[in-house]
């Protein structure tokens, strides 16, 4: 596997208001690299959450900042997003995890710790550090790179 | 990267149409809006979600906050206009079996 890559780093203020913009930037990391359209929703999604988590509980008042770096390879995108706040209690975050289940009584539906579920589903690879802050590691590969490598093992 | 909410309330019958972006930045925005009337008695809201382009788990919270407190108030609660994309998120978090939602070919309203 190649260890030759792009690598692109990006700070913002840990506002909510600036997710969206991380947002827009991804989509045009991972169309250039050929992701499809629905693999790119998911990195929207799955990197969102991420930020959101650093923006929700890393910074009391929504002080200090949230890195986010894109390491573009040529068979996968690699994404990490981390904050230097306060840790959270990350195992009270994961307790939330996990779809719903139906037949659930509504009166005691939970209304949010679905972030770190959507994550771990809809990319490839998921590894978290906690360490001064929280670091998030995503991976997604590209699937047509899979295909083709697949063609190419079977020609020869 | 905004978020515009139309609200219908005729007689304790809402429906409110969503145009643009559910994320930690306009779902508080959503949730101020649509909380308050989703505790009228025996409500009925319609939310139609055909123009919302993106969506993650911000959204999910507020829908799931509102169909509590609407079923809390004896109403009924329903989601249209979704599009695949939207439709997975419900499907994948275990929602699409909880939350009467309808797809965009199901039609949205109007």
């Amino acid at each position: 596997m190649s260890q030759a890559y792009d690598y692109i780093e990006m700070k913002i203020p840990a506002k909510p208001n600036f997710i969206g913009v991380i947002r827009l930037t991804l989509s045009g990391i991972a169309s250039r690299m050929g992701f499809t359209y629905d693999e790119i929703e998911d990195l929207k999604i799955a990197t969102s959450e991420a930020c959101t988590n650093a923006v929700q509980h890393a910074y009391k008042d929504n002080q200090g900042e949230v890195k986010i770096s894109f390491g573009l390879y040529e068979d996968r995108l690699e994404v990490m997003v981390s904050d230097s706040g306060e840790s959270c209690d990350f195992d009270e975050v994961r307790q939330g995890l996990g779809p719903y289940e139906n037949g659930q009584n509504v009166e005691f539906l939970r209304e949010g710790g679905l972030g770190l579920y959507l994550i771990e589903t809809l990319m490839d690879e998921v590894k978290i550090h906690q360490h001064e802050g929280v670091t998030v590691f995503m991976t997604k590969f590209l699937e047509r790179e899979q295909v083709e490598m697949d063609a190419k093992t079977l020609s020869t | 990267m905004n978020i515009t909410i139309d609200v219908k309330d005729i007689n304790s019958t809402v429906e409110v149409q969503v145009k643009g972006e559910i994320d930690a930045y306009t779902a508080p925005k959503l949730r101020e809006s649509l909380f308050p009337l989703s505790e009228q008695a025996n409500v009925s809201m319609v939310v139609d979600l055909t123009e919302v382009s993106y969506m993650d788990s911000t959204g999910l919270g507020v829908f799931v906050g509102l169909f509590k407190s609407v079923r809390a108030h004896n109403g009924e609660f329903k989601l249209i206009g979704l599009s695949e994309r939207l439709r997975r998120l419900f499907d994948i978090t275990g929602l699409a079996d909880i939350i009467d939602i309808k797809s965009h070919a199901e039609g949205g309203l109007e």
